[in-house]
Formats: structure tokens, sequence, C-alpha cells
């Protein structure tokens, strides 16, 4: 017999790039959320932009890209962030100032 | 190496090593290892040894040139709405005018960088701070959108955010019910470059009026030009001790 709730969907959770994550994927399935308060405070506050685990980076492997190979914002459902969010009804305010895709184009000679 | 000899010196061998080290940073020669110096590595925080400021020389500033708001604008992604009452302002072009003898003085006014920065005391919930390097910032995340800096600011230096933004620039976050302002190009700063973007326009339109530097270092420009020229800074009554100074006004 099927486990219970085994016809209930589940989230359609984009793989990312590389081999694996920063940190193992229950771990960040869990703190994901933790280490990007952490890392918010040290970057604004005290100018430390390591890359393991700023929002950026997340954006670089976890980009989801379209039909014309380009990446998909938070206004789009297929986006990693919205795969599980919507799914889990929480929604993010990141977004709301922070871009939601990566650098594709570099402007100016101004890369992050 | 016969067996008596004696087991190597690791002092003296750690001696050497130095030595050798300082010969090397020596040939490279002055510049590089100045910019070696003040360049930060991604994991070190900012420190106070350094403090981050710009003087701006309005004898040079040209009038009709706003080459430093656009760029300023394009670097970290201010868009207009269509409404430019509205509209964020970072830097913007000032006229003053000597009503006596007519004189006209243009200038680039943008936040002062003070130390002891108004926006920085009146900031209920601690949103607005003084970066220890003497950038002052607004932690967004912190900001409810009060807009007491605002008021407190004596340059009206900062803009608040109307409207729902898009597409910033991923180094320059930027979002509605927020304010902000100048950021000395802190995302520049942290990268270990020394120049900011409005300084950047204004050396190309070859105008030179625009020096960003580490003020506390003896080495470099800015602080050359601090100690032996005069400078002013805006509403020194206040005794804000400005990052950015004036000359020519």
């Amino acid at each position: 017999m099927a486990p219970a709730f085994a016809d209930i969907p589940k989230p359609k959770i984009p793989k990312g790039k590389g081999e694996r994550c920063v940190e193992d994927t229950n771990v960040m399935r869990k703190n994901h959320m933790e280490f990007l308060l952490h890392q918010r405070d040290e970057t604004v506050h005290d100018g430390i932009r390591t890359k393991k685990h700023s929002l950026k980076e997340c954006l670089s492997c976890h980009a989801v890209h379209d039909e014309n190979n380009m990446p998909v914002g938070i206004d789009d459902k297929r986006h990693f962030c919205n795969s599980c969010h919507a799914y889990a009804a929480v929604s993010i305010d990141c977004f709301e100032c922070h871009q939601s895709k990566p650098d594709v184009l570099k402007v100016s000679g101004s890369s992050p | 190496m016969s067996e008596t000899e004696a087991p190597i010196n690791v002092y003296r061998r750690h001696f050497l090593t130095s030595i050798g080290a300082l010969t090397a940073s020596v040939a490279l020669g002055g510049a590089l290892v100045q910019r070696v110096a003040s360049a930060r590595a991604p994991e070190e925080a900012v420190t106070g040894k350094v403090r981050w400021g710009m003087l701006v020389n309005a004898g040079k500033c040209v009038e009709g040139c706003d080459d430093c708001v656009k760029a300023c604008d394009e670097e970290n992604g201010l868009k207009s709405s269509g409404r430019s009452e509205i509209d964020a302002q970072w830097i913007r072009k000032v006229t003053l005018k000597d009503k006596t003898t007519n004189r006209t003085t243009v200038l680039p006014m943008l936040c002062q960088h003070c130390t002891t920065a108004p926006c920085v005391d009146v900031c209920p919930t601690g949103a607005s701070f003084r970066r220890i390097d003497g950038i002052v910032l607004v932690d967004k995340h912190l900001c409810i959108g009060c807009r007491y800096c605002m008021m407190a600011c004596p340059y009206k230096a900062r803009s608040f955010i109307h409207e729902a933004h898009s597409d910033q620039k991923s180094w320059a976050p930027r979002g509605k019910g927020t304010v902000e302002s100048c950021t000395l190009c802190v995302h520049r700063v942290d990268r270990g470059e020394t120049t900011t973007a409005c300084q950047d326009a204004c050396t190309k339109a070859g105008h030179n009026a625009i020096l960003f530097g580490d003020m506390n270092d003896p080495n470099s420009e800015i602080a050359k030009h601090l100690a032996t020229e005069p400078s002013t800074q805006v509403r020194g009554n206040l005794n804000l001790n400005l990052g950015v100074r004036y000359q020519g006004i």
C-alpha cells in the first residue's frame, strides 16, 4: 500500500549549478534564511563580502532560465525561490529591493 | 651538508625570509604597495584606520554639466519615474549666487558623510548608521521609512523611495518605503577600487572637480590636498566633521 499523503503534489525544485550547495541540502532547506540574515548584517555593517552565504551567489547558481535562455525574475513562478515559497505560501521580501536575477550583462565595467 | 653541522636556525631563516619579502615589496614600487595596503580581503571587516572622503573643487565644476549626476544614476540604477518630484537624488547640482557681488558658484551636493551624523542620531531603528570607515549608509533591512533622517539632514541629501522598483543593480538594492542617499560607491570601495562613479565621470569630462580617497592616509591625493590647500565644510558651524570637503566656495 502506498504511504499516506503520497499523492500530495511535491514542489518541483529546479537543480542548481555544480555538484553541491555550500551546505548540505537539508541544512539549506531548514536554515537558508539564517545564513542570509547573518551574511546581510556582516555585509551591510562591516563590509564583509564573502560569497559563501551571499544572496548573489544563491542567485548565480540557482538561476532558472526561460525559453530564450535568459534568467527569470521573481515575478516568474519558475524562479528558484518561488518554486518552494509559492508552494509553502511563505512570502519573501528580499526582492522588493534586491535584484532577483544574476548579473548577466556587466554595466560600465562595474561588475559586482 | 655534514651531519655534524648545527640544525637550521629557524629564527635566522625567518629573519632572512622577511628581509627578502621587504626587499621585494620595495622593489615593486610605491604605487603598488599603496594599492595593496588599501585593498581589503572579502572576509575582512572594515576598520576605522581608513576614512573615506571626498574633495570637491567648486572652481572646476562647470555650469550646465551634470555628468556626475548621470553617472551616479547609471551606477546605482536610479531611474526616473516620470514624476521628477518623487525621483531619488543621491547627488545634485546646486547653484549659489552672492547677491552683493553677483558671483555664482556651481557645485555637486551629496551626502556629506558626517562623523556625528544627525541622520544617525534621529533614526529610531538604527537603520541609519555610519560605517566605521566613514561611510554613512542606510541599512534598508531596518529602515521603516519614517523619514526623520531626511528632516534632520542639513544638506537635504536623502531621498525616500515612493514607488515599487524592479531590475535594481545587484550591488545597489533599492526598494519602496525606504530612505537612501549617496553610499560613496561602497560596492566599489569594498572591491578595492579607489574612485567613485561621479569622480570617474568628472575626470572623463576633463573637469577633475571631484576627488575621492582615504583622508586618513597621508600619502593619498585627497589627504595631500587637504593638508596643503584651504578647504571648507558646508555648514561647518554645525561641527559635524564632514567627509566631503569643498574648495572654491
